[in-house]
């Protein structure tokens, strides 16, 4: 490895009204590295990377590449510079081949006007050939698979000339497998003078892939370690500041009564296609049943038949002794029923309400919240200093908007509300979707205690290592099928292997 | 996943207390403009009608080469605002108190004819007022009902016909009955365009424009010759009959020769805190705005969303219906073919009224106080043709109402495609393509 630094940023601070995103913070990348950055929600590192991409000019600092100052002062710079990136959510056209996205904005043309297809699919060949990232240009992207949109990505990157790449969250949206080929790729780049900053807050993906690693907190930077001999705990610790549970403590489960319970359950989604088809299962008082799956393989559809948001073609669902098959949403959480929604912000929460308006939900339309029609304010208002209070809800009181909470305590604010309704069964869907550390460990303990509570609790996550940690049974599905169930001490490799269909009834 | 919602910056305005939740973008312009108007609240209203004055004043500096200070000035005493200022003095009289303030010009002796024109200016606040509420109201719930003209066409076609039949009963139950019919008619109306919202999802703004229409051919077959309620004694004009006497709301101030103000003036009050109440204080209200801010939540956590766009739509066309009926046993007294098709479409400046007051209830009073001060002070009458062309001065009025919808709506706009942005990006995130 080269120890000369293609990309140097010296004291990069850049303040917010109110914040400072980036205190005085120093990085350093050399050639053919894996440099990972690693903090939590709001650490700092979107801020410094749209900085190096030319997005924000920082108020004090200075950025040199390869030895030279640089004015990246906007993205097409930051372009020539070299620098090339891969945001989390793809910038691709959907409707467009392969190729044409690849040579977007730079389309090799016949006298200036029609685009030269040919010449276009050949160029692509080329580099895809010489980076080893195997994509067909003449597909058309929303037929391609996420991984190889990630491809796509990456290839128009380099189709650019980035020598670096910043790669933001590229695992959020892969299964294990075609995170484990997104690894090789990223080897391989680096093998041929690349060199990568990889940005995320997984602990294991980043002791594996990177070389380096620099950990953020707060918009300072706290460390830069080499990544050979750091351990999960240490970095945790560096990024939260202080000791943090990774593992889940907890007990054998101990399974009562059966209090959900679904059988031959099929449903089909908006388009009338069926995405769960023929499910049965059953969770039992004081267990955690998690649902392991890649994502759009029927969980959301699982959920909302479950929770009364969806009819279903055909089927049975019982909550503790009350059959609720297409009862309406109400019904369901009557009989007994808590729902953490998958997006928070879409479903859970009404972002313009307060806290104590939020809080209120289920039970805004009965006494102590109302009678007769009417509203009682004030009584919203204590309840919800109580359970703010209790489930440590930091960023605002009862009257503070929920849309200006940070989106871990924003999820508090559901799970609070969920609980408090003294559920027999939560459903918990991707409860811990964009939170950091500190909260996802409040969330897991949490869920962890209601279970001990007596409460069943299913868990549908697409992060497997919440499956692992919190589930005393695993389902998996794929393709709106159950196609087995693995005890909680299943390796990664086998639920993997399940969730893309691979053998089918493990267990 | 430093990109996704948990670094969404906060939107609650400066009071940042965990500086973590600040998160890694800075707030855009829109962003800053949305927290301006959630904070300041009074803000952004008052600077869109000072700009849109600001342009207004240009305009007629350009049309007509005069002093446009001197234009603001006419309005502003044919609205007869300048009834609350001490005659012969620099100072404004506040009502109901021995107090003044300084004002920049003083008044000639016309006390009474200010009097008259500031009643002529609330009797119009009175619908203004309720067609803000009406649109105010279906805004909150999230829905954009265009159809207050329809509406107002319904309570005005009952008022004037229970209010015109029915001899012997007495006035109190009379007014009682008419009103009421009003309000049921316009609920009624606009319930449809609820319903079929509810039920099929037809847009509410295609529906009620459509009623809109079917109300004033209503109006037009029936009041028109040979109609059904066409006046029993003039066969050749296309007027109602007068509503009766004892069904005609009492006059609080004025010469009830002339157009004098009645008792819809506190009736008008009352709908603001009625409209403010319902909204704040009653889970109806709370279901209207969970709707309202975010069907798929209030879905979630069981509130019918169809249940609540009908309910909403018919509320808000009870108050349209309830204008309606009070011009009518109000002032009115009679309605003629000409005013269903034209006085009625006084409903659509409800909907500036609604904008401009930010859908709050003290908003919709201030705007709809605003709106009918001017509609009166530049109408042709009120106007000296020596300081400016009574055909222009009209359309002043609209010009202003105009600009103000403009600019109103241009920041609603801003923010309505940032959400819009915002969903699609929380969309693609939660399910990325296959």
């Amino acid at each position: 490895m080269d120890e000369r630094p293609v990309l140097e940023l010296r004291g990069i601070t850049k303040r917010f009204p109110g914040i400072v995103a980036n205190d005085s913070v120093d990085f350093d990348l050399r050639k053919g590295e894996v440099h990972a950055l690693l903090g939590e929600n709001g650490a700092g590192k979107s801020t410094l990377m749209n900085v190096v991409y030319g997005l924000y000019r920082p108020d004090e600092g200075e950025i040199r590449i390869n030895g030279k100052p640089a004015e990246l002062g906007s993205p097409r710079a930051a372009i020539e510079n070299g620098v090339g990136m891969v945001h989390q959510h793809f910038m691709l056209i959907p409707v467009m081949t392969v190729a044409e996205n690849i040579v977007l904005a730079t389309e090799p043309t016949h006298k200036g006007v029609l685009l030269d297809y040919a010449t276009a699919e050949r160029r692509v060949r080329d580099i895809s050939t010489r980076f080893g990232l195997a994509v067909d240009p003449r597909a058309i992207v929303q037929d391609i698979t996420v991984g190889q949109q990630q491809r796509v990505e990456i290839l128009k990157a380099l189709y650019r000339g980035a020598d670096i790449l910043v790669l933001d969250e590229p695992t959020a949206v892969l299964t294990p497998q075609e995170a484990q080929e997104l690894f090789t790729i990223i080897r391989s780049l680096t093998e041929q003078g690349k060199s990568i900053i990889f940005i995320s807050h997984k602990l294991n993906e980043v002791t594996e892939v990177a070389d380096r690693i620099t950990v953020l907190r707060r918009g300072k930077k706290i460390e830069t370690l080499p990544a050979a001999g750091a351990t999960e705990e240490g970095l945790a610790r560096l990024m939260v500041g202080r000791e943090v549970l990774l593992r889940v403590d907890k007990t054998a489960a101990q399974p009562a009564r059966v209090l959900l319970s679904v059988k031959g359950l099929t449903v089909e989604d908006d388009r009338g296609i069926e995405q769960v088809r023929d499910v049965s299962f059953e969770v039992k008082g004081g267990e955690i049943v998690g649902i392991a799956g890649v994502d759009g393989n029927g969980q959301t559809e699982l959920i909302d038949a479950i929770a009364g948001l969806r009819r279903s073609q055909a089927g049975k669902i019982v909550i503790g002794d009350e059959d609720v098959t297409d009862d309406s949403c109400k019904e369901c959480l009557d009989a007994g029923l808590g729902h953490i929604p998958e997006d928070r912000q879409r479903r859970g929460l009404v972002l313009d309400f307060s806290l104590a308006e939020n809080l209120a939900l289920h039970d805004y339309d009965h006494p102590p919240a109302s009678r007769h029609g009417w509203l009682y304010p004030k009584r919203l208002i204590e309840k919800a200093r109580t359970l703010l209070q209790e489930f440590d809800v930091r960023g605002g009181g009862p009257q503070t908007r929920a849309g200006g909470l940070s989106g871990g305590n924003q999820q508090k604010v559901v799970l609070a509300r969920e609980i408090d309704r003294n559920p027999k069964v939560l459903i918990a869907a991707q409860p811990t979707r964009g939170l950091d550390v500190g909260a996802i460990e409040f969330v897991h303990r949490r869920l962890v205690g209601e279970r001990d509570e007596g409460r069943g609790i299913l868990l549908v996550s697409l992060e497997l290592d919440e499956i692992l940690s919190l589930s005393d049974r695993i389902l998996v599905i794929f393709e709106g099928r159950i196609v087995g169930e693995f005890p909680p001490g299943a390796s990664e490799e086998e639920l993997g292997v399940a969730m893309t269909g691979g053998g089918r009834k493990a267990a | 996943m430093s990109g996704t919602e948990g670094t969404t910056p906060p939107e609650g305005g400066g009071k940042v207390e965990n500086p973590r939740t600040g998160g890694d973008y800075a707030p855009s312009v829109a962003r800053r403009l949305a927290l301006a108007q959630r904070a300041g609240g009074l803000l952004v209203p008052l600077v869109t009608t000072i700009v849109a004055f600001l342009i207004g004043g240009l305009v007629v500096l350009a049309t007509t080469g005069k002093n446009p200070l001197t234009t603001y000035q006419a309005i502003f005493e044919g609205a007869g605002l300048n009834w609350f200022i001490e005659i012969g003095s620099h100072e404004l009289r506040i009502p109901f108190t021995d107090a003044h303030i300084p004002f920049p010009w003083n008044v000639n002796d016309l006390e009474s004819l200010a009097a008259y024109n500031l009643q002529q200016t609330l009797i119009s606040f009175v619908p203004l007022v309720l067609t803000g509420l009406a649109v105010a109201f279906a805004f909150r719930c999230g829905m954009f009902n265009i159809g207050g003209q329809g509406q107002y066409l319904a309570g005005a076609i009952m008022g004037v016909w229970v209010g015109s039949e029915l001899p012997g009963l007495p006035g109190l139950v009379h007014i009682l009955l008419a009103v009421v019919a009003g309000v049921v008619a316009g609920a009624l109306v606009a319930g449809i365009a609820g319903i079929l919202k509810a039920t099929v999802g037809t847009h509410e703004v295609i529906s009620t424009i459509m009623l809109n229409w079917i109300m004033v051919w209503t109006g037009v077959f029936l009041f028109g010759l040979g109609g059904p309620l066409q006046n029993d004694t003039q066969p050749f004009v296309p007027v109602s009959n007068d509503v009766l006497d004892e069904s005609k709301l009492g006059i609080l101030w004025g010469d009830p020769g002339l157009q004098a103000l009645h008792v819809g003036f506190y009736v008008a009050l009352a709908g603001l805190v009625v409209y403010w109440l319902t909204l704040n204080r009653t889970t109806l209200g709370y279901e209207v705005r969970a709707v309202g801010f975010n069907p798929e939540a209030a879905h979630y956590g069981g509130i019918s969303v169809a249940r609540n766009y009908f309910l909403a739509m018919a509320i808000s066309g009870a108050f349209a219906g309830l204008a309606g009926a009070i011009d009518i046993v109000g002032w009115q007294y009679r309605i003629n073919t000409n005013d269903v098709m034209i006085s009625s479409q006084i409903a659509f400046v409800g909907i500036a009224v609604a904008l401009l007051g930010r859908n709050k209830a003290i908003g919709v009073g201030l705007a709809a106080l605003l709106f009918a001060a001017l509609t009166t002070g530049t109408s042709t009458r009120n106007l000296d043709p020596e300081i400016f062309r009574p055909e222009l001065a009209a359309n002043l009025t609209l010009l202003i109402q105009g600009l103000v919808v403009l600019f109103v709506g241009a920041d609603v706009l801003v923010l309505y495609l940032l959400n819009v942005r915002k969903r699609g990006r929380q969309r693609a995130a939660t399910r990325p393509q296959e």
